[in-house]
């Protein structure tokens, strides 16, 4: 279980509030207007924003000061999510050693988490040398040998075309089966929800509401959200 | 209030600007200490104050004055080769001041190329000991500085305002008071006090083209009171004047100056639609080849008049290549451990107080730093022992503001990109500085390296005072074989210098961006 109790995230002088929690091995879609504070939210999970009011816990431990890369968490960025100075095996055995310093077994795991996104054969090269659609299944490779229990996605597939949009989304939903890890993600886009999260999680004013579930949220979307839907 | 969590610490780039700030105010207050200012300046102090500022006007003057024209031909015209020249006026900064004046005299000196074909014309020669050549020198390392500098000017004109001021019919006078007149009073200031700052603390030109009570820079008469007269308290009271000097020419510099002229996207040719008359082109093809010449001329004598000594130089000369060297490879890693953890200490966010040890070495002149280092050490150990580490720090010291100015926004890019990214994988520390800010850095790495490389390999400040008659860096034994008036012998160890500098220049520049990694 994520809690967020009575929390107050602050990012720059934009503050978003929080009290809610999430179930483990749920999908959960956060969805709201633009500037509302859904990345802010993502961005406390991970870390990279302080809690000034308030607590973070996940399974009852409180990770609201936890340096980012102690948490129990994998995130995926808008964008650059790979070094480009570093092949696809380097980075991706960075979610296993911070030093590459890796074993012969690491390096297999590396290998299958390679294979497991479709990227046999291209270990070696740099994400220059990768279309979009490979750097996000680099970047999901990574994910996959992490193994954190909760994966957080601030939209790491905008810049994607729909149909590839739809490829990654539906690898995400494979991976966190396999895995069992909790989904956040971030999205402009209720068709995004409606494929992959089984809950809703809406952000606007400033204010991140209690999950709901996805389809009866979005075939009855309460007045702020509906505003956004338009 | 939290900090931005950041993947790197602050604490050694922070220790490292300590160090600096330490070295140069610790210099600077020996030298305030010992100054006896109840002397007063003699008649031959307040002349070297008056040359030194006579000649740093002149030179900002003629330098900038030149460069408009350069600047201008260049900015609004395209020819092959223009890359080149745009690139060569950046040599310069890399090239020895004593190779420099070498060439110079064999143009422009009493036996030179220009002298000779006066003499064949019945004219006497010129004369170029004085002010006129210290200026000459200056105007030679300072026009291509000036020139790049209002050349970004002109290039930051955005072409839209050229092609408005094209449609609306603006012929050249309109188009000069619309867009070049404002231009240049925004950026001419700044080249001017960027000059007249660098000309102020002139040491090697005048020791080579200047000295007698006419012609002497405070620089000068400082190594003249420490070496002949061996007079402490004179040379520190110049010491304090050149303090006043050049940090009030490095404030008004800073402050006028926007841009360093290093920058990019000066080899891009504005599409212009004025200037297309026959008159302008040939204004601007004579202007263009005039400076070419003015540049390339003293480079060609160097390596016309060195080539066929150097199968035969003196076991001094190579002896002195090989201290220059290992004073330029010492230089250069002290350089780099002090430039790149204040780069990433400024990448952290403590921009501040590294950023203002980094300019120190701005106000401080190599001598006035040596002096003060010189009475630091003088009752601990003999300084003269330790003439070529002394002289690899302070080179180091002073290639610094360059050197950061080359690794901070690159440094601060970095983390901005990729900052979060290696939080959020735990490599925060040392991995992330060795896979991350180190391999991203390389090529600013390298370039700032080969400018390090270069300009201790070229110096000729610090080693005059502190060296003695059996140890000289290769500049210095260039400089004692042009007083025993060998110059043959003289230029062809130039010439070496001049390569040697180049190639450490290239090699370490070529070193950061090979295998580049986009």
């Amino acid at each position: 279980m994520l809690r967020f109790e009575d929390v107050t995230i602050r990012n720059g002088a934009f503050t978003v509030t929080a009290d809610l929690a999430i179930e483990a091995g749920r999908r959960v879609a956060v969805i709201g207007p633009s500037g509302a504070g859904k990345s802010t939210l993502i961005e406390a999970i991970a870390g990279f924003l302080p809690v000034i009011a308030g607590r973070i816990t996940w399974k009852g431990r409180d990770i609201s000061h936890t340096p980012p890369g102690k948490r129990p968490v994998a995130m995926l960025f808008q964008d650059g999510n790979l070094f480009p100075h570093l092949s696809v095996a380097q980075n991706v055995g960075l979610g296993l050693r911070p030093d590459l310093r890796l074993d012969a077994g690491q390096k297999d795991r590396v290998a299958r988490a390679i294979d497991r996104v479709g990227l046999t054969g291209m270990e070696g090269r740099r994400p220059a040398a990768l279309s979009g659609g490979q750097q996000s299944r680099a970047a999901l490779a990574r994910v996959l040998v992490q193994a954190r229990p909760l994966l957080l996605l601030d939209e790491p597939f905008a810049a994607l075309g729909p149909a590839l949009k739809a490829d990654m989304l539906d690898l995400v939903a494979g991976l966190v089966r396999e895995t069992g890890a909790t989904l956040l993600m971030v999205s402009h886009d209720p068709g995004d929800a409606r494929r992959i999260a089984d809950q809703v999680i809406v952000v606007e004013g400033g204010r991140a509401h209690p999950p709901g579930d996805t389809a009866a949220l979005l075939d009855d979307p309460p007045p702020a959200l509906r505003d956004y839907l338009g | 209030m939290a900090r931005r969590a950041q993947p790197l610490g602050a604490a050694p780039g922070l220790g490292a600007a300590a160090f600096v700030a330490a070295l140069i105010l610790g210099a600077l207050a020996a030298v305030a200490l010992r100054a006896e200012a109840g002397r007063g300046l003699g008649p031959s102090d307040w002349a070297a104050v008056r040359f030194t500022l006579v000649q740093a006007a002149l030179s900002a003057g003629f330098s900038v004055a030149l460069a408009v024209p350069v600047a201008r031909a260049l900015a609004r015209r395209r020819f092959s080769g223009r890359r080149a020249l745009i690139a060569l006026m950046g040599a310069p900064f890399i090239l020895p001041v004593i190779v420099a004046v070498l060439g110079l005299l064999a143009v422009f000196g009493r036996t030179g190329w220009v002298s000779t074909a006066l003499g064949w014309a019945g004219l006497p020669p010129l004369q170029i000991y004085g002010l006129h050549g210290v200026v000459l020198a200056h105007v030679f390392f300072n026009l291509p500085l000036a020139t790049r500098l209002i050349l970004q000017g002109w290039q930051e004109i955005p072409a839209e305002r050229f092609r408005l001021a094209a449609h609306l019919g603006a012929g050249p006078g309109a188009m000069r008071r619309l867009l070049e007149y404002p231009m240049l009073m925004r950026v001419a200031p700044g080249a001017l006090a960027v000059v007249f700052a660098i000309c102020l603390t002139s040491f090697a030109v005048a020791l080579t083209l200047g000295g007698g009570p006419r012609a002497t820079t405070i620089e000068l008469a400082i190594y003249q009171a420490f070496r002949f007269d061996f007079d402490l308290g004179r040379a520190a009271l110049l010491s304090c004047i050149q303090i006043a000097l050049t940090g009030l020419a490095a404030l008004a510099a800073l402050r006028a100056a926007r841009t360093e002229g290093a920058g990019g996207g000066l080899d891009r040719a504005l599409r212009r639609w004025d200037a297309q008359g026959r008159a302008a082109k040939l204004l601007d093809a004579g202007v263009i080849a005039l400076a070419a010449v003015f540049l390339i001329l003293p480079l060609a004598a160097i390596v016309s008049a060195g080539a066929p000594a150097l199968v035969a130089l003196p076991a001094s000369v190579w002896r002195a290549a090989l201290f220059s060297g290992g004073v330029a490879v010492v230089s250069t890693c002290l350089l780099l451990a002090l430039a790149l953890p204040m780069a990433a200490a400024v990448a952290a966010g403590r921009r501040a107080g590294v950023e203002l040890a980094g300019l120190l070495g701005l106000a401080a002149s190599p001598l006035v730093i040596g002096t003060g280092l010189f009475i630091v050490l003088y009752p601990l150990a003999d300084p003269f022992a330790l003439a070529l580490p002394v002289t690899a720090l302070v080179n180091a010291l002073m290639a610094l503001p360059f050197a950061l100015r080359i690794l901070v926004p690159r440094a601060v890019q970095v983390v901005d990109r990729y900052g979060r990214l290696g939080l959020a994988l735990d490599m925060a520390g040392w991995p992330f500085v060795r896979r991350v800010l180190l391999a991203r850095m390389r090529p600013q790495i390298g370039f700032a390296a080969g400018l390090a490389a270069a300009l201790s390999m070229g110096d000729l400040g610090v080693i005059a005072l502190f060296a003695d008659a059996e140890q000289a860096t290769l500049p210095l034994q260039i400089y004692r074989l042009m007083g025993a008036y060998r110059m043959q012998a003289a230029s062809g160890a130039a010439l070496l210098l001049l390569l040697l500098s180049v190639a450490a220049f290239w090699i370490l520049d070529r070193g950061g961006r090979g295998h580049a990694e986009i």
